[in-house]
Parts: structure tokens; sequence; C-alpha cells
């Protein structure tokens, strides 16, 4: 695109065509005031506090909405300009309740701002000001319309980004309002209470409840850090007072979320103040728990797993890591195990995701989402499978809406309706259960076609002669039975994902613990085989984890036979490797998964365990087995905040500290290593993991130099070749995506480029009886909800927190 | 002999079918044409009664007809433009006796029947207009040249074979007929028509824009949500002649490269969109609208989108939104439609006055329509002719006319001959013009000259009894309760704009008043996003600028000139021209008058609440306001 060349001010400058004027005068450091303008919004135009005057043009122009012509001169504080924002001003003080003096926003109101910057006083207009009632009737947020001045952000954060269309422009003229549709309470309306709404009113307009009355602006400090619920990782604000969080804001400069949040981000902080946390060690006396000091309950420990250590072996102890875990926290977590001579370390929440974790490692070598969520804005096509991003990870529902609005083709194929349905392109409603049938049948329609990517199956393939074979006419027909939807249907959407140049997959089904996940995964990793769609920008396999830290704690060896990095334990040299650095004996032999432990193999063998953050007493399906499991126990240790379901069972229960309270790193969905910072002191005697397993080690005969979760880091990126390059110093405000081999390295935004983890990528045939079968499975099992992703880790906080309400 | 035939038609038999129109709806020898004025005004005058009152009288006269060898046909036809006349009844005869009755009941209906149409004899006392062949039409049509209107009141809408017979869709046939879309726009472009929706921009150079857009699908729209208070042009332009803005929207898709249209029709317009609806449906099964139209490969779909009737979805960008299901509210421009409309695709917006005029321009050619008119504005302009006039309704003016000769030629001078104060052009955007400038021609850059504008053809005449402030405070009240909320000067300065004329027409002037409203003009101009808003201060500014003394007069000496701002009224009684008859204390709702039998009374100002019972009981005129 061409250049233009303007003048603003007197200096000249020249910008890409299609430039606005405001964004020409924001490069020159030009503060032009703005009411209503958002960057991620369609032009608006609406406060015109923006104008400029432009030399030779009729009337004054708003800056924000008139793109930089040739030539152009333009004056940004002439007299004309100044008169008329300080009648814009005048206006809208004369309507506005001024209550500043009590208001939340004081200090950060951006009306306050321009009128205290030209000398607005409220008398130069008297009028009548607008009444309308406060909506406080939800519990997350006040919406005081009266303060509004129409400035229409906030509808289009709902419409436009999250998509939930709760509120729109009412009424006509001065009566003009914001809000729900016929005046509706705002709980009344199709609100998910996002708070993206809230986070850019300009004004005092939407106060989140926990935050009246708690701290002006200027009172409150600011942390950043990373939410602690899915595995998205949106950075965030933590305001605080007091060693009390009172608010949180999103990161407007994350690369992950780019200001955007979800309700459990905005409100589902507030378990950190719970008045169930934990506070002290406890100790099982009889059937009742006693508060003792971290002395005696360190002592306690230690004597029993040393005394069970000898009597029954290293094999007889285990420990349950929590993918809530920060990645220093579940590095020594499985150090300390591995230490103890037991390889028995696991995540048993990580169970529901093992169908992801197989079938991508069956194709790939590796388990992680291949590319980045800001790929998916630029992706041509994308085909959305038995997915609701919009519930289960918000964020990737925006960035595909946002796709959408630009053009991406969207295939979503579905059982149910999601917030996506009704702006797919192609909207294809499959019976439930039939989605591996679709995939196959998509394949069978791009192999028939002609469709498919020679050149990528050749190079950088295998199994490809299997794989066709088995994608005959008969597919095709068979999957219409059992998808329901009509043969157009099926080939016009198989061509649209085919014939873009770039398609990324998404779907969360690999996070059910199902068979048909798998299936499902394997047949999804096929697709993107067959189209080349892997190992390059804007396409790729998206199957984001549920909890926020199931990446990093995978990562991180917290798996029986892997360690740091799936470097695996079978090889001699890894665990001489090991050895050396941790100055201990590695053993060999292969350690207990969490699955196998609850299905029955080793409820025999193993006598203690230490469960760090996890709650599987009080998940899935499995429950009971699970509870009988650990009663059987001869020695059980918890750490946690809340007394849960698990905690229950324990000997010994030591207090943790929640997210907000201490430091650590975390490895999104996107592998993006970031940094999670403190911002309050835990309550009472509780002590972040990280320090807890420290002083575990040393009461055991370890010698562990840690002082900070820093120093940990130091050392599993001297084990981990994708962490090599990864230090606090280095991860920034932005976080660094691995693998990141040296220190110099960037990161990587998405993965296998030129090679996948296991040379080749596999295709892997899925057989029609499979499918079939799956169906009925499906059928049966209609209740394990297949789209909600397992979250009964978040449920211990979310049950805690206003976010139970949603 | 041709049938109504509901084949598709072809180009080359176009033209063959016309004439075999022509010959079938030409009125023979024998033949009496009754039309009753269907239009909504019609029918809300009681046209269905008039209607089937000549039906039965069609049964009941049967043997003398018969016995006179008459073939009487009964047609409906839409509004011929007087107002006040509805119903009305034409007698047609052939060779162009024209013969108009108004204010029509069943009763005088069966008058006319038996004794014109039958007798022969015409009912002179209910006569509103009459043509003979060769004659130029005196009186109200005198100074009136229809082209938009051209069918309006003379065809039935309903049948499209009598649009057809007046050369209807011969402009698309010849579009059609070896023209390119290139050559299409710039006859448009050379006819000199301006859009008649109220901008007034070149209807060519906007065509030529959306032709040159690069994108391969684009839209035609058609604004027809007329939502100027009093006017009515559109609305009876659709009902009486819908096929000549269908052709209009053909050709124009022809010319930009569009395949599909919309009407954006306010939904008040029941019959509107009947009548268009029925008017599509006739074009698809000729072959004139749809796919492959008239066998040439060019397809054309249109659709009708009823609004919900706010002005705002009048101005494009909001009628756009408004379309595509989201809430009309106007939009930055640029982009413009013919960049980036609906769907975000080129799009051509046109008025229905405007789609009209196309179908003749090309039909009979541009230079012929550019014949007409001034040097900038070509062509005529319908007016809703309102207010203190003799004759009120719709009028078609040839571009140049004065304002005098339409108020005093066509309206017939000011009711009871009061003297002329102004006319209010354009609506709630235009301004108002004093008897000074009586002379002013219309067109479009004269009107802006003076501060008014053309609008979309609201002429509203006010004699002396009008309040010039009141009337602006009107026009204010209706921008502000219309504005959509979303831009600040036009929201809350339209707010405190209203708050300070009702301030002063209820005698709360303040002495800065006059200059805040000045000031808050410029502001709402300047700074608002659409047209709504930058046009808003126009009635007060003009109202500012000819009629200055009538604000002052209100504001410093808190009088209303023109005894119509009640709120400025004293009402007291002359002491010498009281007889004490006590009629006037009787009838006080609030008890304000006070007096013993036989003397003098008086009232009480701060009691008195201005009803004016007391004037109308007052039999020796001594209550004075
Ligand atoms: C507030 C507002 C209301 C309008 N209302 C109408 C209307 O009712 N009908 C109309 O044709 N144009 C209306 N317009 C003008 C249209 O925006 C547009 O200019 C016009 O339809 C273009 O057609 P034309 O070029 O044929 O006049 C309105 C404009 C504004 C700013
Ligand atoms: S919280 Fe989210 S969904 Fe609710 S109104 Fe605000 S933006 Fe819309
Ligand atoms: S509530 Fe806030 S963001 Fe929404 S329109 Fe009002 S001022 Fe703007
Ligand atoms: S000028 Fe008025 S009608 Fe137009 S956008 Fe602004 S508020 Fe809406
Ligand atoms: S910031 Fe430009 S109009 Fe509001």
């Amino acid at each position: 695109m061409s250049a233009i060349k303007l003048t603003i001010d007197g200096k000249e400058l020249e910008v890409a065509a299609g430039t606005t004027i405001l964004q020409a005068a924001r490069e020159l450091g030009i503060d032009l005031p703005t009411l209503c303008h958002d960057p991620e919004l369609p032009p608006n135009g609406a406060c015109r506090l923006c104008v400029v005057e432009v030399e030779k043009a009729k009337s004054l122009v708003a800056s924000c909405v008139t793109p930089a012509a040739p030539g152009m001169v333009v004056h940004t504080e002439s007299e004309r300009v100044v008169r008329v924002r300080r009648s814009i001003l005048s206006l809208l003080i004369a309507n506005h309740p001024l209550v500043c003096i009590t208001c939340e926003q004081t200090g950060s109101c951006k009306l306050q701002d321009y009128c205290y910057r030209y000398s607005v006083t409220e008398n130069e207009y008297v009028g009548e000001t607008k009444e309308l009632p406060l909506d406080s009737s939800n519990a997350f947020f006040v919406r005081d319309m009266t303060k509004c001045i129409l400035c229409g952000i906030c509808v289009g954060k709902c419409q436009e980004i999250a998509g939930a269309g709760a509120i729109d422009f009412t009424m006509r003229g001065f009566i003009t309002n914001v809000g729900p549709a016929y005046e509706d309470k705002i709980e009344d309306s199709t609100c998910v209470f996002c708070g993206l709404c809230i986070d850019s009113c300009p004004v005092g307009a939407l106060v989140p409840k926990a935050l009246i009355g708690k701290g002006r602006p200027w009172q409150v400090e600011k942390t950043k850090t990373i939410c602690p619920y899915c595995g998205v990782g949106c950075g965030i604000y933590l305001q605080t007072r007091d060693n009390e969080v009172i608010n949180v804001r999103p990161d407007f400069d994350s690369p992950v979320n780019r200001g955007h949040l979800c309700a459990r981000g905005k409100f589902g902080w507030d378990y950190l103040q719970s008045k169930e946390r934990l506070t002290t060690p406890l100790i099982r006396s009889e059937e009742v728990f006693v508060a003792v000091g971290w002395e005696e309950a360190f002592g306690l420990i230690v004597d029993n797993l040393k005394e069970i250590r000898s009597s029954f072996g290293p094999a007889a102890l285990m420990g349950l890591c929590s993918p809530k875990a920060s990645n220093e926290e579940s590095y020594i977590f499985q150090k300390l195990f591995r230490s103890l001579g037991s390889n028995n370390v696991d995540s048993y929440s990580r169970h529901c995701h093992a169908p992801a974790v197989e079938g991508m490692t069956r194709a790939f070598g590796g388990a992680a989402m291949t590319n980045s969520m800001e790929e998916l804005v630029s992706a041509e096509a994308i085909f959305l499978i038995e997915a609701d991003p919009l519930k289960t990870h918000p964020i990737i529902g925006y960035r595909i809406r946002e796709a959408i609005r630009q053009g991406t083709c969207l295939i979503a194929a579905q059982s149910e309706d999601t917030g996506l349905s009704d702006i797919a392109s192609y909207y294809l409603q499959i019976k439930s259960g039939s989605a591996v049938a679709l995939a196959n049948a998509f394949a069978a329609v791009i192999l028939e076609e002609n469709l498919y990517n020679p050149k990528f199956i050749n190079k950088r393939t295998e199994g490809f002669a299997a794989y066709s074979s088995s994608l005959g006419p008969e597919v095709v027909r068979r999957s219409l039975e059992l998808t329901g939807i009509n043969e157009e249907q099926l080939r016009s959407a198989a061509r649209a994902f085919a014939t873009a140049n770039s398609a990324a997959i998404v779907s969360t089904a690999g996070g059910v613990a199902q068979e048909g996940g798998s299936l499902l995964v394997t047949a999804l990793a096929n697709l993107a085989l067959l189209t080349g769609n892997l190992g390059r920008e804007n396409c790729g396999l998206y199957l984001p984890y549920s909890e926020n830290n199931l990446q990093g704690s995978a990562d991180m060896g917290t798996l029986p036979a892997l360690l740091t990095g799936y470097q695996p334990l079978r090889e001699k040299t890894v665990r001489d490797h090991f050895s050396r650095a941790w100055k201990v004996e590695l053993s060999e032999q292969p350690g207990l998964s969490a699955a196998a432990l609850f299905s029955g193999y080793g409820n025999k063998t193993v006598k203690a365990m230490l469960v760090m953050g996890e709650n599987p007493a009080a998940c899935g399906e499995h429950r009971e087995a699970v509870t009988e499991v650990l009663r059987n126990l001869n020695f059980l240790v918890v750490q946690e905040m809340f007394m849960t379901e698990t905690a229950m069972l324990a000997d010994v229960i030591l207090p943790a500290a929640g997210f907000a309270e201490k430091m650590g790193t975390y490895t999104n969905v996107e592998r993006r290593v970031q940094l999670n910072r403190a911002a309050i002191v835990p309550p009472g005697d509780a002590r972040p993991d990280w320090a807890i397993l420290t002083e575990l080690a040393g009461r055991l005969g370890f010698k562990w130099e840690y002082e900070s979760p820093e120093d940990i880091s130091t050392e599993i990126a001297a084990l981990t070749p994708q962490y090599a390059g990864i230090s606090y110093e280095r991860i920034g405000a932005k976080g660094l995506q691995w693998p990141c081999p040296h220190s110099e390295h960037p990161g990587s935004k998405y993965l296998y480029e030129g090679r996948f983890q296991r040379g080749l990528g596999l295709f892997t045939p899925i057989s029609m009886d499979d499918q079939a079968k799956l169906l009925f499975s499906y059928e049966e099992n209609r209740s394990a909800g297949k789209k909600t992703l397992c979250n009964c880790l978040s449920d211990s906080m979310r049950n805690r927190s206003v976010i139970s309400k949603l | 002999m041709l049938k109504v035939t509901n084949s598709k038609i072809s180009l080359d038999q176009l033209s063959a079918y016309r004439e075999r129109c022509k010959e079938e709806f030409a009125q023979k020898a024998d033949q009496v044409i009754i039309l009753v004025g269907l239009g909504t005004c019609g029918i809300a005058a009681g046209g269905a009664p008039v209607m089937q009152a000549i039906q039965d009288e069609l049964l009941v006269q049967a043997e003398a007809i018969k016995q006179r060898a008459l073939d009487v046909v009964v047609r409906s036809t839409g509004c011929a433009g007087m107002c006040e006349a509805e119903v009305m009844v034409e007698v047609r005869r052939p060779g162009g006796h024209r013969t108009m009755y108004g204010q029509v009941k069943p009763d005088l209906a069966k008058r006319i029947f038996v004794e014109d149409v039958v007798g022969g004899n015409p009912v002179e006392d209910l006569i509103v207009h009459r043509e003979e062949p060769g004659v130029k039409p005196g009186g109200v049509l005198a100074k009136q040249l229809r082209i938009a209107l051209d069918n309006c009141g003379y065809i039935d809408p309903e049948v499209i074979e009598h649009y057809i017979a007046r050369d209807g869709y011969t402009g698309l046939e010849r579009a059609l007929s070896g023209m390119s879309s290139q050559e299409v726009v710039e006859e448009i472009k050379r006819s000199g028509l301006r859009g008649r929706g109220g901008g007034g921009f070149s209807t060519g150079l906007k065509w030529e824009f959306t032709h040159k857009a690069p994108d391969e699908k684009k839209y035609v729209l058609c604004n027809a949500d007329e939502g100027d208070p009093g006017a009515f042009m559109d609305r009876s332009l659709l009902e009486g002649d819908p096929h000549a803005v269908l052709e209009g929207m053909i050709i124009g898709a022809y010319a930009v490269g569009a395949d599909e249209g919309y009407i954006y029709c306010r939904a008040e317009y029941p019959l509107a969109i009947n009548r268009l609806r029925l008017a599509m449906k006739q074009a698809e099964e000729k072959g004139l609208l749809g796919e492959n139209i008239l066998g040439t490969g060019f397809s054309f779909d249109l659709h009708i989108k009823e609004g919900a009737g706010a002005f705002v979805c009048g101005e494009e960008t909001a009628l756009i939104a408004s379309i595509m299901g989201a809430r009309g509210m106007p939009s930055p421009r640029p982009p413009f439609p013919a960049q980036r409309g609906l769907w975000a695709k080129p799009t051509n917006i046109n008025n229905v006055e405007t789609w009209a005029n196309v179908p003749r321009i090309l039909a009979r050619g541009s230079d012929w329509f550019a014949g007409i008119g001034t040097e900038n504005s070509k062509g005529t302009k319908v007016f809703a002719l309102a207010g203190r006039i003799k004759k009120t309704g719709l009028v078609e003016i040839p571009m140049g006319l004065t304002l005098r000769e339409i108020v005093f030629d066509i309206g017939g001078g000011i009711q009871y001959d009061r003297p002329f104060k102004a006319v209010q052009i354009g609506g709630p955007s235009g301004g108002c013009i004093p008897e000074s400038l009586l002379d002013t021609v219309i067109d479009y850059d004269s009107l802006i000259r003076a501060g008014a504008m053309m609008g979309s053809g609201g002429m509203v005449v006010v004699d002396e009894t009008t309040c010039m402030v009141e009337l602006a405070r009107y026009f204010m009240k209706f921008v502000q309760s219309e504005s959509c909320g979303k831009c600040v000067p036009c929201r809350e300065g339209t707010k405190q704009m209203l708050s300070i004329m009702e301030r002063i027409v209820s005698g709360k002037g303040e002495p800065g008043d006059i200059g805040l409203l000045e000031e808050l003009s410029a502001v709402v101009k300047e700074g608002s996003l659409c047209g709504l808003g930058k046009t808003a201060p126009n009635p007060v500014l003009t109202t500012l600028r000819y009629f200055r003394h009538e604000f002052e007069a209100h504001v410093e000496d808190h009088r209303c000139p023109s005894g119509v701002c009640r709120a400025l009224m004293n009402f007291f009684i002359d002491p010498e021209k009281c007889r004490g008859c006590t009629r006037c204390s009787r009838i006080c709702p609030v008890g304000a008058i006070t007096g013993e039998s036989k003397k003098p009374h008086s009232i009480d100002a701060d009691i008195c609440t201005k009803c004016r019972l007391c004037l109308e009981k007052c039999r020796f005129e001594a209550i004075i306001v």
C-alpha cells in the first residue's frame, strides 16, 4: 500500500493508506482525547471529542474515523477544535451526576480527566439529567446508567468480541440508554458476565460489586499475573489493597488475551479470601483434625514416609500433582519422588485429557496444541468439531469470532448448538457421537475429489497407503447415516476445509475421558496431515487443555514414564543425566499412573501418598473407587487450600498458598511459559507448595538449595531441552513459547516445522465398525457431558467463589 | 388478441406487447371510465363506500347503460394529489375529456353516475378540475409538470398493463437493448438528475461510484422510509405508480452492476407495501424482474424490508444497518455505501422519487430531462403542500418555479386571504423562508442559500397566526426525540436547545438564551455524526435569521407576537367594556375570575390557566389577551 504524507500540528509524517488521523497523531505522540474509540471495535465516531480541524474541510472531522489523505494539514488543538471539545464535555457533564467524590472511577475516569484538561466546570449548560434505576440485581457488577455517556464501547465488546449480545442501545433521543432489550435487568439477559464491558467503560457506569468501597485507583496496588483457571492463561492485573484482592483487570498488552477475560478470570478470584481457607497444618487425631505447627506436621510426615519406604520399598510411595501447580512446583514434586526412589508420580486430572495426549502422540510424537491462539484469527478456514470454546476457553471463542469478522470460513460440526453455530459459514448439525464418522467422511471426500496435499504427504508422513485404502466411498455413505447430514452439506464443507490455504482444526472432545475421544483426535490428526495443515502458520490442530498448567505440569515430568521435556525414563542416558544432576540414583522401575492406581492394579503396593492440590475423591464417575483407594492407604498427606473431599481423608493436611500468593511460571495451551507474581501474602501459616516441598525434601535428607522459584527454573532450563532458553529474565511481559532451545531463541509460535517429534507424521486408519460403535456408546453416555471439559480441579476454587452462581 | 398473459416476455417481444396493451387499454369510443382515488388518503376519506356505491349503481343502471350503448368501466387509481378534495372520482371520456369530482360521498357518487355517466351532464357543483383535449389545464395543475407523478391518479396501479400501456418499461427496454451499463450511468449523469431524498447529490455520479467499485456483489436500495413529519410524496408515488419505482431500480441495478436490491419501506405504509408486492409479482411473471430479465441474462432479485418507522432510519447508513437486522444507527462515512454498504458490499441508495424519474429519463432521453428546470437543478420536484393554504396536497413542479407561484398560483393563496408569513421547506432539516424571499426559485442551491433546503418535499405555509418560535420548537422537539442517541452533540445538544426553546415559549426565556442557542447550533452542526444532527439546528437558525424579532419579543418582552404561546398570554378584563354579566366567572374552571354581578370583573393572573374559555364566552369583547 502506498504511503500517505500529511502534516499534523506542523509536523510532517508518512503513514500507510487507511491510517486514521487519530492513529497518525498517536504516532507523533499527540494525545488526542477519545471517549468512544476502541481499537478493536468497528469505527464508531459517537463522542465527537476527537474532532480535529483539517485545512480546507468544511467542518471539523472526527479523527478516529477519518482516514488520513495525502497533503492533509491537520490542527489538533486549534481554537475551533478546543471550543467544540469544551462544548461536548459541557454537554456531557450537564447530563451527568457529578458524584465524583464517591465514584469508584475517580482518578481513572476519562470524562473527569478530559474535563480537567479542558477546564470544563459543571455549570455551562443546565438541564435535565436522566433518571434511570440502578441495576445491581446480579452478583457480579452494578450498572449505573445515569453515569453512562453512551460511548457504545460496552455494546461493541458484548456484541462483537464476546458475542453475548446481552446489551444494545435502546430508546432514542435524550432517553437513549444502553442495556438489555426491554429494559430488562442484566441478570435476565444473555449476559455471560465476561466483564469485557466493565473494563472498557471510560466512566464509572459499570462497577464490579466486590470493588465498591474497597479503594480508589491511587490506593490500589496492581500486580501483573496469570489467571489460574483454564489453559488459556490470560494475563491479568490483580488489584490489591491491605493484602486483599479487590478486583481483577485484564492485561491489555498480553499477547494471549489482549484485554479480554471471561467470568472466571474477572470474578473468580474471591475464593482466595474465603473463610474456608486452611491456615494451619492439621493432623488427624482419631476422627478429628487438630491444628498443629509446621514442625510437628513435618515430623510426622518424615517419620511415616521413611517408615513406609523402609518397610515396603520406595514403590510404596506415590505422588499426585495438580495441573494447577506451577512448573517449578511440578518439577520439584516429581524430583522429590524420584529422589525417594519412586517413579509413581502423576496427575489425576490429566486422566481426562489422556485421549488427546494419546492421539496426538501417536500421530506426531508430541502432545501439545500445534499452533498459537492468535493464529486462528488469520486462518482461512476453521473446522470446529464438537467444541464450545465460548464456554470452555472463551478467548479461543473470541478469536474465532474475530476470525469470522475478518472473513475466515467457519465450518462448525456440532451435536449441540453453541454460540458459534449461527455465525458459521457451514453448520453441520451432526448426531451425538458421530464426529469421528464425519471427520473420516471429510477425508474420504477430500481423497475422492483430489483435494489432498500430495507433496506434504510424500515428504512428511507415513502410513498414507493403508489410510487411504480405508476410505472408500462406503465411508461417505455410512457417515451420512451416522451423522444425519446430507451429502451436499458434507461435500461443500469438506471442500471449504480442504481448499483453504490454511485451515485450523479445533476440538475439545479430546478432553473427555472416553473411548471416542482418542479416535476423534486420531481422525482429526489424519485430516490435518492429509491436507498439510501442520508445521506452518495459521493452521494446525487445537485441542486445548482445560486446566491452567496441564501443559506445564506434563512438560515438567509429572508423568510416571517421562522426565522433563518428555525424556523417557526407560533410556539409560536420560536416567544417568538426571542422576548426575540431582545427585541421586534414579530407579528404572516404571512408575504407576493415576489411572492404574485407581483402577485397582496398584492399590496393593502403594501405602503412602502425597497429594498436592488435587481432589480426585470428588472427580468424575469413579469418585467412590478413588475414595476407597485413598481410605485404605497407610498414610496420606494433602497439600491444599481448602478442606476438600480428598483432604478429609488425609492424615496430615498442609495449608497451601493460592496463585496470588506465590511466584512461579505456568505454561498455557499454546506452550507459552508465563510468569505468575505474588500480590498478597498467604493467610495464616499457609505456605507456597514449592516452599513446602523444599522444606520436606530437606528434612528427608536431600540438599536442595532453592531460595526461590527462580532457582528452580534455572535447574529446569538446564535439564529440559524445550525450556533451555527460558529464564525469568527472558519471559518478560509476553512469555516465551517452547521449544526455546537456547537463550537467544525467540520461542516458537507453532510446532513441527520441517519435522515432527516422531520424525514423520503417522496416518492411522480408523475402522468403520469403531466409528459406528461410538454412536451408541455416546448415546448411552450423554450425561457424561462431552463438551464441557473436565475441570473438577477448578471446582474447589469455583465453588467458593461468586462464579459458582453462573 | 392479447389477454393478460402470465408468460414471460423477451426483449424483442416487449414493444409489440406494449402496443397490444395500448390497444387493449385505449379508451374505446363507447367507453366511459370511472376512476375512484383509492390511495391511503382516498381510503381514509371514505373511498371504499364510494367505490361500493358506484359498483351498486352500475347494476342498478344496467338497463339505462345498455340503452345508451355505453361501456362503463370502473377502476381504482392512486392519489391525484388534491388532498382536501378526497374522495376524488374522475369520469373519463374518450379523447381526453376528464372531469374530476371532489369530496364525493356515496350519495354524491350516485348523482355523478346518474347525471354525468349515464346522463352526460357534468355535476357542476362537485367539479374540482377539468381537462379538455388540446386545452392546457388550468387551476391547480396549471403550473405543475408531472413526471414522477405522471401516472398517479391516472392508471390503476394494480394492473401492470396499465403501466406498460403508458410507455412503461420503455426505459428498461432501451437500457437493455445494446446500452452498456456505463452508458446508462452516463445517460443519468447527463440528465442532471439529483437525489430527491434531501441531499440532492448527483444521481449519475453516485451510480458511477458504485458502478466502478470492484466487487462482484452489489446492491441497490430504495429509501422509502419517508420520516419527515407530514410528508407523503413517496407513499403516494408507491401507491399510485409502483412500477415506476421498480423499473427505476431495475435500470439502476443494471447500471451499477447489482443483482439484488431492497426497498426499505416504513411499515406504516401497508397499502404501498401491498401494491409493491403485487407489482413485483406481476413484473416477475412478465420476466421484467428476477432471473434472466427479458431473456437478456441480466438478473435482479428484489426484496421489501419493512422498517419500524424511525426518522433516523432514513439516513442511509442507518437504513443499511436496519436492513441487516441491527439497530438503525448511522455510522461514519467514509466508507460511503458505494464503497462498503449493505453486507459490506458496494451499495447504491436512492429515494423513491429519484427512482421514479429514472425510467422516464431513459425513455425520453437525458436531453429532454435536462431541458427542464434550472442550470443546476433539472426536472421536477414533488412537494406535499400543507399549512394555511387554500389548496393543500401533492404538487409536482418544474425546478425554477418561484415560491410565490407555488403558494399563490398553485396553492391558491392563504386561507381567509390572511397575510402570508413564511413557508417552511425541508421539514426538520430545513428552514423557513419569509415573505421578502418569496421570489426565491425552487432549486437545490437557492434554497440552501436562503438557509432552508429542498429536503424530501415537505412544504408548510404559515400565516400571521403561526408563531415562528413555536414552529421551530416543534421541529426541535421532533429531532430531539428522533435523534438516534449515538453522538453527543446531537443527543445532548438538541436536548439543551430544546430546553431553551421550551423555556422561551413558556415565557421563561433569559437574556443570554439567543446567544446560547446560536452557540449550541454551531456545535451541533459542526460536531454531529450524521445529517440528522448536522441539520437539526436549521429551523432554529433560519427563524433567528428571518424572525429574530419574534424571538426577542418572547425573550425580552415575554410576549408572543402571534398570540400563540399560551404561557406568554395575559388575560385581563377591560373594565370599560365589562358589563358584569358573570358569564365568564361562571365558566372559569379554576375560579380565577371574580367580581360582583353588574360590576366589572377581574382576572387573577396567578390563578388563570389561559384556557381561553372566558374569551369565547364573553359577548362584549371585554376580555383582552
Ligand atoms: C436523518 C435523515 C433522514 C433521512 N430520511 C430520508 C427519507 O426518509 N427518505 C429518503 O429518501 N432519504 C432520506 N434521507 C436521505 C438519505 O440519507 C439519502 O441521502 C437518500 O436516500 C439518497 O437518495 P437520493 O440521492 O435519491 O436522494 C435522510 C437523511 C437523514 C440524514
Ligand atoms: S459482562 Fe460480558 S456478556 Fe455481560 S454485558 Fe458485559 S460484555 Fe456483555
Ligand atoms: S456503560 Fe460505559 S462503556 Fe457502556 S456506553 Fe455507557 S459509558 Fe460507554
Ligand atoms: S447526528 Fe443524531 S441521529 Fe445522527 S448519529 Fe448523531 S445522534 Fe444519531
Ligand atoms: S473518539 Fe472519535 S468520535 Fe469518539
